[in-house]
């Protein structure tokens, strides 16, 4: 016991002479020795894990409600933490290859991240592309991307760019244009939302088939255009939709003709001679539309009106 | 008055020589520092994290001061008997009360302002890394936001009244006592909210008007939290600053008042 109180002693004055335990020098050098130890153990840790089995990650999420109310006065720095679990929890999981059972941790974080913070624009919008992407990208799930941009919605519901993501997977990820056209309006609708969108909207429309929306749509924005660039492409997109309109009603003559004749036309000629058109026909812009051998009626590739809105543009329908 | 001010500081002098009070300041100006690392985790939310960090550290970090010393400011007069020596001078035992607040508050303010420089520096730093000005908005509120201010003004409150708790707790009870008093004081502090709506989950009419009566015969903490509304860009208007300064202004007086009661008609001998 004495032994121990006149080390302190010497510890505490760390005068050289004294017991090495009780140096100060020493202690120094015997700290800076186990933190180099400590570091190096956990370099050899990071590396057996690198060729061993996956690293534990994230296990479970607390409810939103309960991380919400132990926040306390915590709750936006909380907000981020959680946002960079999910930020970490996708990555690891993307670089692994993982399927969407993998990715089932995701939502949740996501929604505890933006319970504690209900204004948190990026885990909104990222966290809905992360949700939305199919896998190993992503987690395949369209629906509670949109679930969460929705919960963004009901927070601040004048962010349009909500409205207009969740048009977007519409689009993009479920292929349902008309539903699409539909959230670009009414991203476009919202006070402050840039002009495009109503072009968004009037584009989706059309590709979608809802041409009589999409016209009254680019009317809109022709009327209401500042410059003239934007008047000439409106009047651009009407012609298209009034091509579109001719296109199905000169298709249908070619196939009256063909059930007639039992052949389909090799020319305008043949429904000319048949009586069947007075005239070759012409699109809005005055070039003639084309009639290939297999009877099929289309836009001139020298039109400006090329190419026709179409479904050709969509990704493949993602698996599950 | 003068006495009060004497006292306080006295005990802004003591506090600074506190290594608590360094050892917070340090870890709140650590953390603000340290922010922008933890911003580059999070994509295209640096600035946010940011400030988020850095209120949430003068938030954490003022809690540590006030708790560690308002519990022991007026425990350790009396354990060290330097009360006998203060109130042998012309020094009315309310003034000893008053002075040691005031000191605490001061301290306080003190290590918040030292943390609010900290965490401007910081963003004027984000904003020159991303090459604008430091009040130039970044979708859609400007990096080094004056609002801030109300956030921290809004937390010197809020622990201004914890202060007082503590100070309060301690005029009576042991420090340890005192510090879980403290702790358990702030956390029913902010569920208001939830005893207010108890009846959504009991069905005792007693218990349920005992809870709404307890929202809000305890200070609303919550309301002094404005973090997130200032970090969004979010309008807190001069009339809730007010309003909110004003219901803390008087717990600090509903929990000062006792203290001085208390401290007054203790046997000191």
């Amino acid at each position: 016991m004495s032994r121990l109180r006149g080390g302190a002693s010497v510890f505490e004055r760390g005068g050289a002479g004294s017991p090495l335990w009780g140096r100060t020098d020493a202690a120094v050098v015997a700290t800076i020795l186990l933190v180099t130890f400590g570091a190096a153990l956990q370099v050899a840790r990071d590396r057996e894990t690198v060729d061993g089995p996956a690293p534990p990650g994230i296990r479970s999420v607390p409810p939103a409600d309960l991380v919400q109310r132990a926040a306390l006065s915590f709750e936006a720095v909380l907000a981020d933490l959680y946002w960079i679990r999910a930020v970490q929890h996708y990555g690891r999981t993307r670089l692994s290859g993982g399927g969407a059972r993998e990715y089932a941790l995701l939502h949740p974080l996501l929604d505890v991240a933006t319970t504690l913070d209900p204004r948190f624009d990026a885990a909104y919008r990222l966290g809905a592309v992360f949700l939305a992407e199919p896998p190993p990208g992503g987690a395949g799930r369209p629906d509670l991307a949109i679930a969460l941009l929705q919960k963004g919605l009901a927070s601040v519901p004048d962010r349009w760019q909500y409205l207009q993501d969740i048009g977007f997977i519409h689009y993009w990820w479920l292929r349902d244009r008309d539903d699409a056209a539909r959230w670009f309006q009414r991203a476009a609708d919202v006070p402050g939302a840039p002009w495009w969108l109503r072009f968004l909207a009037a584009t989706t429309m059309t590709e979608g088939g809802d041409r009589a929306g999409a016209r009254a749509l680019w009317r809109l924005v022709r009327d209401a255009a500042g410059d003239s660039w934007m008047r000439e492409e409106a009047a651009r997109r009407l012609a298209q939709i009034e091509a579109l309109d001719a296109l199905d009603r000169y298709q249908r003559t070619v196939d009256r003709f063909r059930v007639r004749t039992g052949r389909a036309p090799r020319s305008w000629q043949d429904l000319l001679a048949a009586g069947d058109l007075s005239e070759v026909p012409v699109d809005p812009t005055g070039t003639a539309y084309e009639l290939t051998p297999f009877g099929a009626v289309t836009v001139s590739p020298r039109s400006v009106l090329t190419p026709l809105p179409d479904s050709g543009a969509l990704p493949a329908r993602p698996a599950g | 008055m003068r006495v009060i001010c004497t006292i306080a500081r006295q005990v802004l002098r003591g506090a600074v020589r506190n290594r608590v009070v360094y050892a917070a300041m340090l870890l709140a100006v650590g953390l603000a520092v340290a922010a922008p690392m933890a911003g580059r985790l999070t994509p295209g939310q640096d600035v946010k994290v940011v400030k988020d960090l850095s209120l949430a550290a003068c938030n954490l970090c003022g809690l540590f001061v006030v708790v560690f010393l308002g519990i022991r400011l007026v425990a350790r007069e009396v354990e060290q008997r330097t009360v006998d020596t203060l109130l042998s001078k012309p020094i009315r035992r309310y003034e000893f009360v008053l002075g040691q607040y005031c000191g605490l508050a001061a301290t306080l303010a003190l290590a918040l302002t030292v943390m609010t420089i900290a965490m401007y520096v910081v963003l004027g730093a984000a904003a020159w890394w991303r090459g604008v000005p430091g009040l130039a908005s970044v979708a859609p509120v400007p990096v080094a936001d004056p609002a801030l201010l109300k956030a921290v003004l809004l937390i010197f409150v809020q622990l201004a009244v914890v202060g007082a708790a503590a100070l309060c707790l301690s005029t009576f009870s042991s420090p340890v006592l005192a510090a879980v008093s403290t702790c358990g004081l702030y956390v029913a502090g902010h569920f208001g909210g939830e005893l207010r709506n108890l009846d959504e989950v009991v069905d005792s009419r007693f218990v349920t008007s005992l809870a709404a009566g307890l929202s809000y015969v305890l200070p609303d903490l919550a309301a002094f939290d404005v973090k997130a509304a200032v970090v969004h860009g979010q309008p807190v208007t001069a009339g809730y600053m007010v309003l909110t300064a004003a219901s803390g202004a008087a717990y600090i007086l509903a929990f000062l008042v006792p203290a001085l009661v208390i401290f007054t008609r203790r046997d000191l001998l």
